[in-house]
């Protein structure tokens, strides 16, 4: 009996211990990848790859992950890294054309070059050294100057405008950086079946190179440190690469249909020259997703009311216009929220049935032409110089209405209604801002700052320390069309050291980021509850809008770098030549010269009476020189010659007591 | 009275014509002139400080503002009151104005007394007959005018630069000490030490003035022409003393006077306490004391801003190797301070030119320096007009002066605002103009004054005369 409880004991203990491991899905690592492809105005298409991988706490878990990359769980546990971005893009994000009201675009648009952000969870004081030593560790993990963002003149600490207030986070961006395939290469790595299969295996680098934009994006969110236990999900890394690529028009002569231009059709093939063959098998899920953005969709409605296509009871009602060359699994549509009747549709494909000798192409073709634009934030900001020369200059930020959609537009329109634009601008410290210049117009006209301003928080730039940083919130009636922030600046003279190998080439100020926290880019789609999806899940998140501006570049008057050698000459030539005659004047007695002079001549014969004269009146000409005539006249006396004689004898002396 | 009938008409034609270029500052955007407005001074910078304070930050926050932060509190309302219609800086420029005319009129003064002086030792060594020959303006007058109409301080007073004010201290102190005022002395050598570091070299020539008076000829002077008039043989000079017990009782003058100089110690450490006392008040919450010397004085000790200026030692300093930074930083400070000793042993019966002299080296070698500082010293030059008129190469210099002023800009806007040229090119001005300063004041001052109090004793009729006449050259008299 005893036995029997022993051992239902020993079973109730083990029960309890392993259950935690074992118990759901939060407490397994996770990874799923997903592709979402969409058609853009200008005849492009997006391409966006969203990797997600989730190691569960620590605590419960363990240090021992299957999925979830050593490297990146090193990170964090030796940097306490709370929240981390890391971005490298090349190319700008077209906001006009690309839109910039969505959640891919406020969260994947990035500036050009290298952005890195983080917040660290250690005590104040030790923020800097762990971003120090993060940058390093960056910079070896992905192939990529990020060490440059070590020096404190390249990172800064934003209060508020950036991210919702963090005391910890740090910010920095080098524009500059060249982002190429081997900075690809160990972001894929950190991939757990890199790119071998599954989605990755399409990304191809010649067509990733090829595109107008990439941006792969790598974004850490932990809890394993600091925050308090019991709602923990552990580690979540996110990697995505946003690309947009213009396919190929293979077929020239249909691309015209009746005197408009047709969209291009396009497949995966076309656009990256391979096929999905199969999903990763190590993720959980691999879907491909094909979204038609909101303003396509009501433009394809109205398109197909004219032409007496009945309202949309089946997905068939786009078959006038498109053609998808893959049946979706499901068609997902967006939940209406505030966006008037059209919303926008995802038609989600599966890759899990394809294998290897029968890959997934999915492809997209055109039959009638149709034209629409992305949907625009409310203004778009952009960031000019005023000024030539090197010596000062000015910053303009300028946001001009993008004239919003009927959506938005109902409920700002009312009288006497603001929308908020926060502003955070980090400069470098040889752009030397003057902070009580700023000055606003709005639609043309000077406006008091104190009327738009609402809020500012400026850290000037030290010299040769710190960048300086620039938050405002600024309130602007909606009714507004164009507004305008100058700020004048003084450029910095740097040492010949500071200059990059380029000098001429100029500077590059990063972007300034512009927020509209009205507004939200959320999207939430309808959905049955049998999958859920990493991609959609983020695009539900409370994503804020924002846009990048674009990155300045400044040009700085530069010293002559061949020759330092010849400034440090002449000007102790000249230091020489005052310290000299100083010294010369000082030591000099006129009248003294004289008295010897007449001494000389009144002691001396006829002959050398007669020469000092001379010397006298050449003297008389050329003002100095009396040594020469004196040291002449008093060779001959003894007292020298005694003198001459005894300092010859000791130096004699000396020599042959030391040899 | 004709005479100074026309000396105010220039004093306020000079002022009338300040007015009227202020009018235009946007069309000479003088301020923005590296020449005119150096790190230190620019009145951009000191707005910005002002900003910085009323947002409740640090002025020094940035690197932006580096002067005291009692002229913020003074400028720094005036920078953002504006009147409609009128150019930004109108009123701080108008502070200018009054700055430079008080200058001028101070200078004026101190020639005065100068002048005074002069005659009253010529007189005590019987040499009335030399005053009598008086030109057409006197020395302080000439020196005002020079000062007024000297274009250097005009464009230093409508380019927006506090240099007026620094300079209206230094002179100010000169002043007290001229008049043997101690308390006027300490709170403008006290605050001009505070604005702008360099003057504190002056504490010399003001205690040798507050101690000696204005002029004092050296003893010897008077020994010889005692000595002679009592029929002295001239086997006793040169190397070998002569008998001063003959003529001890005879000796005036100029005991050097214990009392002032220690009533302008009291005062000095009075103001200095004072001073630093408002600064921290006004700096309580940013950093105090520690912050402002270091964000002011140790900024211009430690040449941080590598902009260019009419200085050499920019360039220098944006070239040279990191490693010899410290060793330069500290040859070219030293170089200031080497030759304040031998100077004032030299010079200590002059005290008045022995500032003068002070004040040409540190603006010729300080860190930031501008034209303000040439304006100043351009001035007090003025006020030993009477032994210069027969200065040396004074055409040249005149001709390298207007040169160098008229070449710099062009080369600058060469440089930074067409890129055709480069920095070489204004440096080279720069070096011109470091020579040309070097040249002046050796040229100048030592064929005047030095060299006339200076000769031995057996030719002190000589001496006095070139000394009050001008006249110094040997040829001349003997």
């Amino acid at each position: 009996m005893a036995f029997q409880w022993s051992v239902l004991y020993f079973l109730v203990l083990l029960q309890v211990s392993f259950t935690p491991i074992f118990a759901g899905s939060s407490g397994e690592e996770e990874f799923s990848e997903e592709l979402l492809l969409r058609p853009l105005p200008d005849r492009k298409v997006l391409a966006h790859f969203h990797f997600e991988s989730r190691a569960p706490p620590t605590e419960i878990y363990g240090h021992h992950h299957r999925l979830f990359p050593k490297a990146i769980y090193q990170l964090v546990q030796k940097f306490q890294i709370r929240e981390m971005e890391l971005s490298f893009t090349q190319g700008r994000w077209n906001y006009e054309r690309w839109g910039g009201f969505n959640p891919i675009t406020s969260a994947n648009a990035k500036p050009p070059g290298v952005e890195l952000w983080a917040i660290l969870d250690v005590p104040p004081d030790q923020v800097d050294a762990s971003w120090k030593n993060l940058t390093h560790t960056l910079s070896g993990l992905f192939c990529a100057s990020i060490n440059f963002l070590e020096s404190s003149t390249a990172y800064s600490s934003p209060d508020w405008a950036f991210q919702p207030s963090s005391r910890s986070l740090r910010y920095g961006a080098l524009p500059r950086e060249a982002v190429c395939t081997e900075n690809l290469t160990p972001w894929l790595k950190l991939l757990p079946c890199r790119d071998k299969a599954g989605l990755a295996a399409i990304l191809d680098r010649p067509s990733i190179y090829r595109g107008f934009y990439h941006s792969q994006r790598l974004r850490l969110t932990s809890t394993e440190v600091g925050s308090e236990k019991g709602m923990e999900s552990g580690i979540v890394l996110e990697q995505t690469l946003t690309i947009v690529l213009e396919p190929d028009a293979q077929r020239p002569n249909t691309n015209h249909l009746g005197g408009r231009v047709l969209q291009p059709s396009w497949s995966l093939r076309s656009i990256f020259g391979r096929e999905i063959s199969g999903r990763c098998v190590l993720a959980k899920y691999s879907t491909v997703f094909i979204e038609v953005e909101r303003n396509l969709v009501s433009e394809l409605k109205k398109l197909g009311r004219r032409r007496g296509v009945a309202e949309i009871a089946s997905d068939s009602w786009t078959d006038p216009f498109f053609d998808l060359s893959v049946t979706p699994d499901k068609t997902i549509k967006e939940m209406n929220v505030t966006h008037g009747d059209s919303s926008s549709i995802l038609y989600e494909f599966s890759t899990e049935k394809y294998l290897d000798y029968e890959p997934f192409d999915v492809g997209l073709t055109w039959k009638l032409p149709v034209v629409w634009s992305s949907p625009q934030a409310p203004f778009r900001a952009s960031r000019f110089l005023i000024g030539s020369g090197n010596q000062r200059g000015s910053i303009a930020i300028s946001l001009k209405s993008t004239e919003p959609g009927e959506g938005f537009m109902s409920d700002l329109a009312r009288e006497g209604c603001t929308v908020r634009v926060d502003v955070f601008q980090v400069v470098p410290w040889y752009v030397k801002v003057y902070f009580h210049t700023l000055q606003v117009f709005v639609d043309g006209r000077h406006r008091r700052v104190t009327d738009a301003l609402e809020k500012i928080h400026v850290s000037p730039s030290e010299d040769k320390v710190s960048p300086g940083l620039m938050e405002m919130v600024l309130r602007f009636p909606c009714s507004m069309k164009s507004a305008t922030l100058t700020i004048e600046f003084d450029k910095g003279f740097l040492h010949i050291d500071e200059y990059p190998p380029d000098a001429n080439q100029g500077f590059d100020i990063p972007s300034a980021v512009v927020r509209f926290p009205d507004f939200q880019a959320s999207t939430y789609y309808l959905k049955d509850n049998s999958r859920k999806s990493a991609l959609l899940s983020k695009f539900q998140e409370k994503n804020l809008l924002l846009s990048y501006t674009e990155i300045l570049l400044v040009p700085l008057a530069t010293p002559d770098f061949s020759m330092p050698y010849n400034v440090i000459t002449i000007t102790c030539t000249v230091f020489a030549l005052y310290f000299g005659s100083l010294l010369n004047v000082l030591r000099r007695r006129v009248g003294e010269e004289e008295r010897f002079l007449k001494e000389a001549s009144m002691r001396k014969g006829m002959l050398p009476q007669l020469l000092s004269k001379l010397s006298a009146k050449l003297r008389g000409k050329y003002k100095d020189s009396p040594q020469s005539s004196s040291s002449s006249s008093s060779l001959l006396n003894p007292k020298l010659m005694f003198k001459v004689a005894l300092v010859a004898g000791i130096a004699v002396g000396w020599h042959y007591y030391f040899e | 009275m004709e005479k100074t009938r026309w000396f105010w008409v220039w004093v306020i034609t000079s002022l009338f014509f300040r007015l009227v270029l202020i009018y235009f500052p946007e069309n000479l955007n003088l301020g923005f002139r590296p020449e005119v407005a150096t790190p230190l001074t620019s009145l951009r910078r000191l707005a910005e400080g002002y900003w910085l304070k009323q947002s409740s930050m640090s002025p020094y926050a940035g690197s932006m503002y580096h002067g005291s932060p009692m002229l913020l509190s003074i400028l720094g309302p005036l920078t953002v009151k504006r009147i409609e219609g009128q150019p930004s800086h109108l009123m701080c420029s108008l502070l200018f104005v009054v700055a430079d005319l008080v200058t001028a009129m101070l200078i004026r003064a101190t020639g005065q007394t100068l002048q005074l002086a002069y005659s009253q030792s010529l007189r005590s060594l019987n040499l009335v007959s030399l005053l009598e020959s008086s030109e057409t303006l006197s020395a302080g007058d000439i020196a005002a005018l020079v000062y007024l109409w000297n274009p250097l301080t005009i464009i230093t007073c409508v380019g927006s630069s506090t240099s007026p004010i620094e300079n209206l201290l230094i002179v100010l102190s000169l002043y007290g000490a001229c008049l043997r005022i101690a308390p006027l002395a300490a709170f403008g050598w006290v605050l001009a030490m505070h604005l702008s570091l360099y003057p504190v070299i002056l504490i010399i020539p003001v205690i040798l003035l507050l101690g000696y008076g204005p002029d004092a000829p050296p003893r010897k002077l008077f020994l010889q022409k005692n000595s002679s008039e009592n029929g002295n043989s001239p086997s006793c000079h040169g190397n070998y003393p002569c008998n001063e017990v003959t003529s001890q009782e005879k000796l005036p003058l100029h005991p050097f006077l214990w009392r002032p100089v220690m009533h302008f110690m009291l005062w000095a450490s009075f103001w200095l306490f004072y001073v630093f006392v408002l600064c921290s008040i006004s700096l309580k919450q940013h950093g105090g004391l520690l912050e402002m010397l270091k964000r002011t004085h140790g900024f211009i000790l430690t040449m941080e801003d590598l902009s260019p200026n009419i200085g050499v030692l920019w360039y220098f300093f944006a070239e040279v190797f990191d490693f010899f930074r410290d060793f330069f930083l500290i040859v070219f400070h030293i170089n200031i301070l080497f030759m304040i000793l031998p100077l004032a042993i030299r010079l200590k019966h002059r005290p008045c030119f022995l500032a003068f002299v002070y004040i040409a080296i540190s603006s010729m070698l300080k860190s930031y320096p501008s034209v303000g500082d040439s304006a100043l010293y351009l001035g007090i030059l003025g006020l030993f007009i009477n032994e210069l008129a027969e200065m040396k190469f004074s055409f040249f210099l005149f001709c390298g002066y207007i040169g160098v002023s008229l070449l710099s800009p062009v080369m600058h806007n060469l440089w930074i605002w067409r890129g055709t040229g480069n920095a070489n090119f204004y440096f080279a001005t720069a070096i011109a103009y470091a020579c040309l300063q070097l040249f002046s004041p050796d040229m100048d001052k030592w064929h005047g004054p030095a060299l006339v109090c200076f000769c031995p004793p057996e030719s002190v009729f000589q001496l006095l005369q070139g000394w009050s006449m001008g006249l110094n050259r040997r040829g001349n008299l003997l």
